[in-house]
């Protein structure tokens, strides 16, 4: 009986393709927006997600997210480093400098200073040039989106200068680091030239980055250095989440986008569940028919199962590959670069689109459960 | 009892909808038999019950009062999954309105009870195709019910209640939705294919053109059955009374 149930399902190709586009389009509103949501939230902490070599951040206690910074003293790197469990902790500044062009056009910019002897927290990707060369004076690498904010239409080229601070600097590199909450050029330098860059202040030291020596976990270290320091301590995903919190208590973009997706999941599931529901009740002389033939309840049940789970399971899939167009076409857009599709959002709209399949089959079995098939003769 | 050759007994068969005020009494002590190799006709005018008692009868509808044996079983003696596969073991079903599934082409839709019942699928197409082909259907086979004339989605539907070769057919007012000329082809068709010797066929009409092909004829009014006729002999039937002529309750 399941093609029977199949070819009902099918047969009315108006229905069928307005249940698949419901649900389609359910599954793309939530993916979209969720993906998006997540990615912008995850744009809060993309510069330390792109610090690969450390695992632990250090920093004032009373530093609550990336962009909220009180400059540490250069004794605290001493202190951290002398801290049991600690395999290396280097300096690192981060400072928003204007950065102007020969032409004039000028714009804020984040620069980060990267240890002089180690460049470590540099991103790992970069498309032209090499960070060797930021051992040069007066030398940044600058992320793709930045160059092409400050140089519009022009080619990727290095050697090419930018006024910070009445110092001229020149791009010795061009990186792909991730984009920012705010599309702001990212610049990264040596940490001596950064402080140069920005303007000097009595105290300098944003962030001290670590690695915890072998056999001890970047967790135990940080408790070990808010122990033994008073500083904050975070591991990176610890920090990542405090910058994530930030943003979700402090900005309307939560409530924003809540919103949307709140209003995608109610339509989506009212418009998905209602017209699977309707189609059944459409078709419940046809249901009649089969159990005044003699198709069990069971039976009946397993074929609204097939129909509701076939059409949620394409449903969804067309939604998924709606949504992955989306972000492949909108990947390599310079305002919306590394927003992609992740996985647990469309692990999440599948479970809502499991839950309103289920929901919508519950209330479909349960019409043709109580249908008496003596309503068949009903003219 | 199958016995004395009744596939249907009914004695004192009572049933109502709703209780208090809104209590209908579609049936008020019915008595019908319909014997094996017969066309049995159950005729009246709207509302007299005809419809309630074939649901009753085919296990659709539980009665309230009175004795019913189908095939020598008492419905009421099976529980709801044994009556299921009892209806879908030995009854068959034409309904006025065809109820052919609108997706499914002809064969597909005759195959519906043997594939309820298991029989794999290739098999069931096979014998579903053979007899259309044996109903005049043979180039439609493949048609979807909207492409096929009312009498043509009426022979599907007969062909629908044979396949599985059960041994009652029910049929409710298969001509009604017909021409005369549609109407007395389905019904040559269901007379010459449905009624055999091991086979009880009950229909309920009010088509009075039709009723040339009934052995039996059961006139109901007011949930009662009022007079029953036997037609003796070959066509035109003589028509016989045999039951006692109506008393209206009213009249009592």
């Amino acid at each position: 009986m399941n093609f029977v149930a199949l070819r009902m399902l099918t047969g009315d190709r108006a229905k069928y393709f307005g249940l698949v586009f419901a649900i389609a389009f359910c599954t793309f509103l939530l993916e979209n927006q969720t993906s998006i949501f997540a990615n912008i939230l995850r744009r809060t902490a993309s510069q330390i997600l792109d610090v690969t070599d450390a695992e632990v951040w250090v920093m004032d206690p009373q530093t609550e997210y990336w962009d909220q910074t009180k400059a540490l003293k250069d004794t605290d790197l001493t202190r951290v480093r002398g801290v049991a469990g600690v395999g290396w902790a280097v300096r690192l500044f981060k400072g928003n400098p204007v950065a102007r062009t020969s032409s004039g056009k000028f714009g804020a910019s984040l620069i980060i200073g990267l240890d002089d002897a180690t460049l470590a927290g540099a991103p790992r990707k970069m498309l032209l040039g090499s960070w060797d060369r930021l051992r040069e004076p007066d030398s940044v690498v600058i992320d793709k989106a930045g160059y092409i904010l400050l140089f519009p239409k022009q080619p990727l080229q290095l050697d090419r200068t930018l006024q910070m601070n009445d110092h001229l600097v020149r791009i010795v590199g061009i990186s792909d680091a991730s984009a920012p909450f705010l599309s702001l050029p990212i610049m990264h330098t040596r940490y001596s030239e950064a402080i140069n860059f920005v303007g000097h202040e009595r105290t300098e030291l944003s962030f001290i980055i670590a690695r915890p020596a072998p056999g001890v976990t970047p967790k135990e270290l940080t408790a070990r250095i808010e122990k033994q320091t008073g500083l904050r301590a975070r591991t990176t995903k610890e920090f990542l989440w405090d910058c994530v919190g930030y943003y979700l208590r402090n900005t309307g973009i939560p409530v924003n986008f809540g919103i949307t997706i709140i209003v995608g999941l109610v339509v989506g599931t009212v418009v998905a569940g209602q017209t699977f529901y309707l189609f059944t009740v459409d078709n419940l002389k046809q249901f009649g028919a089969l159990k005044a033939i003699g198709v069990t309840n069971l039976r009946l049940t397993g074929m609204i199962l097939l129909q509701a789970f076939s059409v949620g399971a394409l449903g969804f899939a067309l939604g998924t590959g709606m949504a992955a167009s989306f972000f492949e076409l909108t990947l390599h857009k310079l305002a919306t670069r590394g927003i992609v599709l992740m996985w647990q959002c469309v692990g999440i709209t599948g479970a809502c689109i499991f839950f309103v399949v289920i929901v919508a089959s519950i209330l479909s079995i349960r019409r043709v459960l109580v249908l008496e098939p003596a309503t068949v003769f009903q003219g | 009892m199958e016995s004395n050759g009744h596939a249907v007994s009914c004695r004192e068969v009572k049933k109502h909808y709703g209780e208090g005020e809104t209590r209908i009494d579609a049936l008020r002590g019915v008595d019908f038999d319909a014997r094996f190799g017969e066309l049995s006709f159950l005729v009246g005018p709207s509302g007299c019950g005809k419809t309630t008692l074939l649901c009753v009868i085919a296990g659709l509808l539980d009665r309230t009062g009175g004795d019913l044996t189908v095939l020598g079983e008492r419905p009421d003696d099976l529980s709801d999954a044994e009556r299921v596969l009892f209806r879908r073991k030995n009854l068959g079903f034409v309904f006025q309105q065809y109820n052919l599934l609108p997706a499914l082409t002809a064969a597909e839709n005759v195959s519906v009870p043997l594939l309820a019942a298991e029989v794999p699928r290739k098999e069931a197409l096979d014998r579903a195709k053979a007899l259309l082909s044996r109903l005049g259907l043979e180039k439609r086979i493949q048609a979807l019910p909207s492409k096929l004339s009312g009498g043509q989605q009426q022979r599907v539907a007969l062909a629908r209640a044979l396949v599985h070769e059960p041994r009652i057919i029910v049929c409710d007012e298969p001509t009604a939705a017909l021409d005369h000329a549609t109407g007395e082809t389905v019904m040559e068709l269901l007379a010459s294919n449905a009624v055999q010797p091991d086979r009880a066929v009950i229909v309920v009409t009010h088509d009075s053109r039709v009723f040339h092909h009934a052995d039996s004829i059961a006139r109901m009014d007011d949930g009662r059955i009022v007079e029953v006729t036997r037609a003796i002999g070959s066509f035109p039937p003589e028509i016989t009374q045999v039951a006692a002529p109506f008393q209206k309750e009213a009249a009592l």
